[in-house]
């Protein structure tokens, strides 16, 4: 993971992003991620072309694009999602407080457990919603007891803004949800083993704008708690949800910048025509 | 770089925002014309003329009105983003602008049958040509909404000087006439309205081209370094 590409290289790179890491400016909270000069392989077809970002605490990170631009790619290379793609390749530097977490000593069960993931369906366990909340704390020998895992499982309910709705039915099984609330037992789930980042990857593209709201919502009530990365397609969510905005086209970082001011004066040409909808 | 002229990849969105620049050239037009028409009235002392500039600022208002509903309504079924959502706001904005301009034509057609009795502007003589300079703002002003120029708005915020200067100047002569002829006061009273009324469309004008900058540069216009205030003069 030291293999750092040629910074003259021909790779398409606008000027004020793609070699250069973006200047995070005061106010911005402390450091959690950093990516520098990443490149994506599958096989011999190069998907991430030199992107660096940095992600805090203290701002919800959107990515956009049109479909294939690489979005999804990189936000699975954050927690090593793509290790399990035989034909993926990796190279730059990816940190998690400073670690490297493509270090060979990275433990990446451990790494996955604090850089959470939730996906685009909802995906829980065919377990009880207790058993969906209590997996991860269990295998990670997070609780000591009974009463300290019952108090995992409610805690992490009540910040996924669940436990109202299921407390009296803990034991029924967690698919019988809906997609909503599925959805928010994932983020459950994922809030369960105390992680440091959480990556959304379109997570609500399979629900309903009342389900879309709660989560929304429930993102807004995490930020600062956890450093949240969301790849989304929608970008009035990306606009309501998020501080940072990445905006990613054919894998290279076009523009990333001040959610506020990508939405109303972006820099680059293709953002703003990805933006205004003359993509095309 | 705004508006490269590609076009939406939904169509009724052009043809949104094209019906809505239509309405503003068309509302720019109409404001200006009653600029010409209030001054041609009070010089050749038309009285016909000037009702007709009363009657017609109804359709400014109009005009104001249609522009503002389908602005509202593009923003809420399209929500537009980045220069899209600058060229609405300032649309909505404009059209405003615009309107009072309108109105300030209709005020001085009104006055023109109170300055009945000298069928000549006196101490005011400078009038048509401070006219012909603020309806040249206005006209350049909406020129660069409907061409994107920030430069030509840049221009016609720095030009407005001229109009103040104009106000300044016919603000002494109308002063000292007063002063000269305590009798005619009431209707040098209504010639200083009548550039005050323009001064402030020149001022209407650098808002109009105020708003075309940010919409073109998503920044907002420079300030202006101004020149002699003509209020200041109330001072001496």
């Amino acid at each position: 993971m030291t293999e750092l590409i040629d910074s003259n290289s021909s790779i398409e790179s606008p000027n004020m992003t793609a070699s250069t890491a973006p200047a995070i400016s005061a106010g911005d909270g402390p450091l959690k991620m950093t990516t520098r000069n990443v490149d994506v392989f599958y096989g011999d077809k190069q998907a991430i072309k030199d992107v660096s970002i940095d992600v805090t605490m203290d701002n919800v990170t959107a990515f956009i694009g049109p479909s294939g631009c690489g979005k999804s790619t990189f936000l699975r290379c954050m927690n090593r999602m793509n290790d399990t793609i035989p034909i993926a390749r990796v190279t730059g530097e990816i940190t998690l407080e400073g670690e490297d977490i493509y270090a060979p000593d990275m433990d990446v069960v451990q790494l996955r457990a604090r850089v959470g993931m939730v996906f685009q369906k909802p995906n829980p366990f065919p377990k009880s919603i207790y058993d969906n909340i209590a997996y991860g704390p269990r295998i990670h020998g997070l609780a000591n007891s009974k009463d300290e895992l019952d108090n995992i499982v409610e805690t992490s309910l009540q910040r996924a803004g669940l436990w109202g709705e299921v407390q009296d039915r803990l034991q029924d099984s967690g698919t019988a949800l809906s997609g909503g609330q599925q959805q928010r037992l994932c983020i459950a789930r994922a809030i369960a083993v105390d992680p440091e980042v959480i990556l959304m990857d379109e997570p609500c593209s399979a629900l309903d704008p009342i389900a879309t709201a709660k989560i929304e919502e429930l993102i807004h009530e995490l930020r600062g708690k956890y450093a949240i990365v969301i790849v989304t397609h929608n970008m009035q969510q990306a606009a309501r949800v998020s501080q940072r905005t990445a905006f990613f086209h054919l894998g290279t970082l076009v523009e990333y910048g001040v959610t506020s001011e990508i939405f109303t004066n972006p820099t680059e040409e293709r953002t703003r025509d990805y933006i205004t909808g003359r993509y095309g | 770089m705004v508006n490269s002229g590609t076009e939406h990849t939904v169509k009724a969105f052009d043809t949104d925002i094209n019906e809505l620049r239509g309405m503003v050239a068309e509302i720019g037009g109409r404001s200006e014309q009653a600029i010409a028409k209030a001054m041609r009235a009070l010089e050749k002392h038309d009285l016909k003329l000037a009702a007709q500039v009363v009657e017609e600022d109804k359709l400014i208002d109009e005009l104001e009105k249609r522009i503002d509903d389908l602005t509202f309504q593009t923003i809420a079924l399209r929500a537009p983003m980045a220069d899209d959502l600058r060229e609405l706001i300032a649309t909505f904005k404009i059209s405003g602008v615009v309107e009072r301009i309108g109105d300030y034509a209709k005020n001085i057609a009104k006055r023109v049958p109170v300055i009945a009795s000298t069928h000549k502007l006196g101490p005011a003589s400078l009038l048509p040509s401070m006219s012909n300079v603020a309806s040249e703002l206005v006209r350049d002003s909406l020129e660069a909404f409907a061409r994107r120029d920030a430069d030509l708005a840049l221009e016609v915020s720095e030009r407005d000087q001229v109009v103040d200067d104009f106000y300044t100047s016919i603000f002494r002569s109308v002063i000292t006439y007063m002063i000269e002829n305590p009798k005619d006061i009431g209707e040098a009273a209504h010639l200083l309205f009548i550039a005050k009324n323009l001064e402030r469309i020149g001022d209407h004008a650098t808002n109009v081209a105020e708003m075309v900058y940010f919409a073109a540069k998503g920044e907002p216009m420079p300030e202006r370094d101004r020149g002699e205030n003509p209020t200041d003069l109330l001072e001496e």
